[in-house]
């Protein structure tokens, strides 16, 4: 496809890439909403190009390293990327776990990664387990002025929640989705008592239904290595990629009438709903059949 | 206590896991960070295996490199009831064809993952259409089994050639390749589910 025309969509910051693998001297020839482009390092300079049909250096667009990866924005961005102080507290460990594929809509992966529901069958053993199945009542709310979906207070017995954790736990969570395409979760630490792990995606959106998924945690946790680290992390998502690529339909439906109301879908509901009224269309399920994500 | 260098994503990997917990022997995984670490392809792991790959299996001071190698020696060393790799010499060479199956043709669904999933540089078309070619021969040869009353692809039950032949199957819609045309696979990845030990890995479920 082409480049979308949808400006919700062209006015975010998106992750594109690790700071670490472009750093290399790899240059990342990827997609960013149907617009091919080409993401390197000039120096400690991160810089992005369209890269043309004709394999031509096209414009530049504005660029800028946080978070262990590159991010950049085909449009004019209203807002910055989400801010998050916990980078700068002492101890926490960075763990950037790579961008994997996934052949979905950036929101369908968005919307299934605030949902408890599926832990106990599809994260058996990991993140959940039969027959703990109800998730505990949540609260959800817009954050103003940062115009951020959060869902808090919500609790999972867990058991396996982290790399670091022994035996099983009641995890509290916190979700927050800062853009349609950027949401983290605040999660109980196993190790350090009335801590909070973070774990998030940063989901570039290729065509309305491919995404490179660039998953982050960061942790405190002293003991595990790093391939504990990234295995348990890609373990669990990996869990999730078949399911999300059969999903029907493929783009994510906004209408209100699509809605099923259940409690547990709270979240899901919120964020629907605030893509909705932000009037995104990249990724979403139209009922005219126009461009659907397919 | 036996070591196996693992990379949870991998299915290589996962047909030594699989046999590990069939016949229930206790191992330890020593984690590699294939992805995105490239840790496989590091000195110190290149001591390991030169070649660069995983899975491998430490064993005293044993070094194995190669899934199929490794369930061979499993099968043979700690599967008391000599079921999972007979001691027959017909079977034993149907046995090595279906390895031999699983380590070059089957492969051509795990490059089409390696393709769509952590971005490998192949050419998607020729992989998937290898892989299809491959199927229908395993697909063409379990109708066969069928018509004479057997369930597995050698011999009366499961063996190795089941385990090495199972993981990039049962994982090929990952790379883009349906098993919708392949009935008596579909047949067969539902037994192999069944048998005792059964564990899964993401892309594959138990049911």
């Amino acid at each position: 496809m082409t480049r979308t025309t949808d400006k919700v969509a062209l006015n975010e910051w998106q992750a594109v890439g690790t700071v670490e693998e472009i750093i290399s001297g790899k240059r990342r020839n990827t997609r960013l909403l149907g617009q091919d482009i080409i993401v390197e390092m000039d120096g400690e300079i991160p810089r992005m190009f369209e890269n043309n049909a004709n394999g031509g250096i096209g414009t530049e667009h504005p660029a800028q390293a946080l978070y262990g990866h590159i991010w950049t924005t085909l449009g004019t961005p209203v807002k910055a990327p989400l801010d998050m102080p916990e980078f700068k507290e002492d101890g926490r460990r960075l763990v950037v776990c790579g961008a994997l594929t996934v052949r979905a809509s950036a929101l369908r992966i968005v919307e299934n990664f605030l949902d408890m529901a599926h832990f106990p069958y599809v994260h058996t053993g990991i993140l959940g387990e039969e027959p703990i199945t109800a998730v505990n009542d949540y609260k959800i709310e817009i954050r103003e002025p940062e115009d951020e979906v959060w869902a808090t207070e919500c609790s999972f017995f867990q058991p396996q929640a982290a790399a670091s954790a022994d035996d099983g736990q009641v995890s509290q969570y916190m979700y927050r989705v800062s853009s349609p395409f950027v949401t983290v979760l605040y999660k109980t630490c196993p190790v350090v008592e009335g801590a909070w792990d973070l774990v998030g995606i940063f989901v570039q959106p290729k065509d309305e239904a491919e995404c490179d998924v660039h998953t982050f945690m960061l942790v405190l946790d002293e003991t595990s290595t790093m391939s504990d680290l990234v295995h348990f992390q890609q373990e669990i998502f990996l869990q999730d990629r078949s399911i999300l690529e059969n999903q029907i339909p493929p783009g994510l439906p906004l209408d209100p009438m699509d809605e099923i109301a259940i409690k547990a879908d709270g979240s899901s509901m919120l964020y629907r709903r605030w893509l909705r009224n932000k009037g995104l269309t990249f990724g979403t399920h139209r009922g005219d059949g126009s461009s659907q994500a397919a | 206590m036996m070591q196996l260098y693992d990379y949870v994503l991998s299915g290589s990997c996962y047909k030594v896991r699989l046999f590990l917990s069939v016949i229930g022997q206790d191992y330890e995984k020593v984690p590699v960070d294939y992805y995105p670490g490239g840790e496989h392809k590091t000195p110190t792991f290149l001591q390991i295996n030169p070649l660069g790959q995983i899975p491998v299996l430490v064993d005293d001071d044993l070094i194995l490199r190669d899934a199929q190698a490794i369930l061979v020696y499993l099968a043979g060393r700690y599967d008391a009831n000599r079921s999972w790799y007979p001691e027959d010499p017909r079977l034993q060479g149907e046995i090595a064809m279906w390895l031999s199956f699983a380590s070059n043709e089957i492969m051509n669904s795990s490059a089409a993952r390696l393709h769509d999933m952590l971005f490998y540089d192949f050419d998607i078309d020729k992989v998937r259409a290898a892989a299809h070619a491959a199927f229908r021969v395993l697909d063409d040869h379990l109708t066969d089994r069928e018509i004479m009353g057997k369930q597995w692809i050698v011999g009366n039950h499961p063996t190795i050639a089941d385990i090495a032949c199972f993981p990039y199957v049962a994982l090929s819609g990952d790379g883009g390749i349906s098993l919708d045309d392949y009935h008596a696979v579909r047949r067969w990845i539902s037994r192999v589910k069944q048998i005792p030990g059964f564990v899964v890995m993401p892309g594959i479920h138990h049911n």
